[in-house]
């Protein structure tokens, strides 16, 4: 057996989980790994913040479904890698983070660039180690990879001491884990299985609520069976989205405050809830106590924690979403169910009837996104930050298969996109990759402009400008009484300080992001016209270079349909009933 | 309703502080939580008195389910149980309060570990409502100090 370096056993380590990308940035600590991957086999990409990286991790992991890895130096390179693990813990993504760590017998001393990150983690990962003995660091690194990627999956944080980095010892690589305290139930139980095939065979208006874990679980094939052999219309969660041909009849959209009107009030009169790998956030459920108030419902999750922790359930079954739908298949009986798919049809009209073209001729978000699905034929891979852009991207592009749409769900992170989108598109090197943000979010990690720059990532960043943080303005305009506070980007000191609308007079926006872009030598335009939309993404769509559209977007369009905070989903504000 | 937890979990540097940062985050209240090896080395077991519904305790035991180091967690509330708490008193004494102290020690079992000129420390074991009402035998005397282990529990018979 060789012997080798903590470093090199890293690096080793790696080749043997077939790592294919590491998104890394260099410090003190890390200094031994940076001498190793001076020569490492794989891709190594440097972020221009920490942050930056784990984001491009956890892109790299939605799109591929495989582990997403990076690496930062102690102390502050770990605590710019924490919004990146609450975001992934909160959504499931399997992503690794290395952190160095100072040496072991300055631990504890307030030593420089010292941070407790094993304890500051803690609570925003599904597991990590601080790293003792150079002798465990194989062993660890095993582990920490089948905990990242089983069950249901999560960030795993691996803090190591420089010292043990330099020290050596034999290396092997360990086939099998032993972790007697994790043991992740897969198969579902068959009683309660057969049980919720009982219930849907009974059910008249049942209907399928899917969430990410539909995804996660590599069900979206199953997902559909179950659905068109027994007519269930599916509504997804934000990050489900993708896991149904939105396309479908039974396709619904997305359910929830930013929901479709026919999906939320199909949940309000369904009699039967099949949700699957979903957990009943509140931005889904809205007002709990009016959640679904005639429906049995069938939660089919791997975490039994989510089982029952905000809605009781009659039929719980714990297992993979995938494995317990196959057995599901099996014994769900066809079914036409006539009645309830023309009520749902019913629905459907609804929305359709609050769409109106625009008369003043400002572009709105719904052109720009309706075009990116027309331009790739579906088959572009969404990022997004959060806000308004956000829901928009969630209602306008039509999701028609997994892994498609990439977006902080849980956490609701501003500034994930765009990082995501480079480990995306890394991870996915011959599809169209489109980062959608917003003016507010895109600020937030615009350092890695130089990342696609220098590594001609040939990202399509498209952005919808409306010179507000619009979600925050929106609330502000319906629940605050138009007090925008804070949430206008074009203000400054001379602005009159109860402004509450935009007006001609209003001062240019800092910062023009066209001129940002070509300050990193990337390729941008502006657009503000409808026309100009089509040639801006399609000469975007050709390049094969990164490409930024700044989209100058009607400034306060709101997000419709809206279910207010708390309220209830089948009391929805739309389009018209704003004015 | 007050509930006895049994937890036994992998003997690492930090799993305390995972078990501590698990309830503070989801709003558990602990009454007493105790800590010790077992007949294995590599695991400890801790005891948990909590207090809530069962809903309450089902997610609490879930959540600890999902903790790597946690390796089986059961609830011994329905089970029958032998389950135990110590106790160190020491209670302020006199020449005349002395023997009066001594005889309610005894009547519970208990053992003066120490004496001084102004002071016995008495050591007792048995479940809460025994240590409580002594405790409260002992408060006229005036209690100087004390300290409990918290609850250890372990099921009767074969399980």
């Amino acid at each position: 057996m060789a012997i080798l370096s903590g470093a090199e056993i890293f690096v080793e380590s790696l080749y043997c989980e077939d790592v294919e990308v590491v998104f890394g940035y260099p410090g003190g600590a890390v200094l031994p790994i940076y001498d190793i991957l001076y020569d490492a086999e794989f891709e190594h990409i440097m972020p221009h913040h920490e942050q930056g990286g784990i984001h491009a991790a956890d892109g790299y992991a939605r799109s591929t479904g495989k582990v997403g890895v990076c690496i930062a130096t102690s102390g502050p390179g770990g605590t710019n890698l924490v919004t990146g693990l609450a975001t992934a813990y909160m959504d499931s993504v399997p992503v690794i983070a290395f952190t160095g760590q100072v040496p072991r017998a300055m631990l504890g001393t307030d030593a420089f660039q010292e941070a407790d990150i094993t304890g500051i983690t803690t609570p925003i990962t599904k597991h990590n180690y601080l790293v003792q003995d150079v002798k465990d660091l194989p062993r660890i690194i095993k582990e920490a990879f089948h905990i990242a990627k089983t069950g249901r999956p999560g960030p795993v944080l691996i803090d190591i001491p420089k010292d043990v980095l330099t020290d050596k010892t034999e290396f092997s690589y360990p086939k099998e884990v032993n972790l007697p305290g994790y043991k992740p139930n897969y198969d579902g139980h068959p009683c309660q299985i057969k049980e919720a095939a009982r219930d849907i065979n009974n059910a008249k208006k049942p209907l399928i609520y899917a969430g990410g874990g539909v995804i996660i679980s590599g069900a979206s094939n199953e997902l559909r069976q179950l659905a068109k052999g027994a007519t269930i219309p599916v509504t997804t969660t934000l990050t489900g989205l993708g896991s149904f041909d939105e396309r479908d009849e039974l396709g619904l959209g997305m359910l929830g405050m930013h929901g479709t009107t026919e999906a939320n009030l199909a949940i309000s009169n369904a009699d039967l809830i099949i949700a699957i790998g979903a957990r009943f956030d509140d931005r889904v459920t809205g007002k709990l106590e009016k959640f679904a108030p005639n429906a049995k419902v069938i939660h089919i999750d791997i975490d039994p924690a989510e089982v029952g922790k905000r809605v009781n359930v009659d039929v719980p079954i714990v297992g993979d979403v995938k494995r317990i739908l196959v057995k599901l298949n099996k014994v769900v009986e066809k079914n036409n169910r006539e009645a309830w798919l023309n009520q749902i049809k019913e629905w459907k009209l609804l929305d359709s009837k609050q769409e109106e073209s625009r008369e003043d001729k400002k572009l709105s978000a719904k052109p720009i996104i309706e075009e990116i699905f027309n331009l790739t034929n579906g088959e572009a891979l969404i990022t997004t930050e959060v806000g308004q852009h956000q829901m928009w991207a969630a209602q306008f592009y039509k999701y028609t298969k997994p892994r498609s749409f990439m977006t902080s769900g849980g956490l609701g992170t501003m500034g994930y996109g765009f990082p995501a989108s480079i480990g995306v598109q890394v991870g996915n090197k011959d599809s169209a990759v489109f980062a959608l943000a917003g003016d507010g979010s895109f600020q937030m990690n615009i350092q890695e402009f130089a990342t696609i720059a220098k590594n001609k990532i040939p990202v399509n960043i498209v952005i919808l400008n409306n010179q507000y943080l619009g979600m925050v303005r929106q609330w502000q305009e319906m629940f605050y009484d138009k007090r925008y506070s804070s949430t206008c980007l074009r203000k400054r000191e001379e602005c009159p300080p109860d402004c509450s609308s935009p007006s001609s007079n209003c001062p240019e926006m800092i910062p023009d992001f066209v001129k940002v872009a070509e300050g990193y030598g990337i390729k941008a335009v502006r657009v503000t016209e409808v026309e100009e939309v089509r040639p801006a993404l399609e000469e975007a769509i050709n390049s094969s270079e990164p490409f930024l559209i700044d989209c100058i977007i009607e400034e306060e369009e709101n997000v419709f349909p809206m279910v207010p905070p708390g309220g209830s989903l089948d009391k929805m504000i739309l389009k018209g009933d704003q004015s | 309703m007050r509930h006895t937890v049994s937890v036994l979990v992998a003997n690492e540097a930090g799993v305390l502080a995972r078990i501590a940062s698990l309830f503070s985050r989801r709003g558990f209240n602990i009454d007493s939580l105790s800590v010790s090896k077992t007949e294995r080395d590599d695991i400890s077991r801790i005891t948990l008195v909590v207090e809530g519904d069962n809903k309450v305790l089902e997610q609490l035991t879930k959540q600890l389910n999902k903790l790597i180091v946690v390796h089986k967690t059961s609830n011994l509330t329905n089970d029958p149980i032998v389950g135990r708490d110590l106790a160190l008193i020491k209670v302020t004494s006199t020449q005349n309060t002395r023997s009066e102290i001594m005889q309610i020690v005894d009547i519970f079992r208990g053992k003066i570990v120490d004496v001084a000129s102004n002071s016995i420390m008495v050591e007792v074991t048995g479940d809460e409502d025994k240590i409580n009402a002594i405790e409260k035998l002992l408060e006229p005397f005036g209690i100087k100090e004390l300290v409990r282990t918290g609850k250890v529990a372990m099921v009767r018979g074969q399980k």
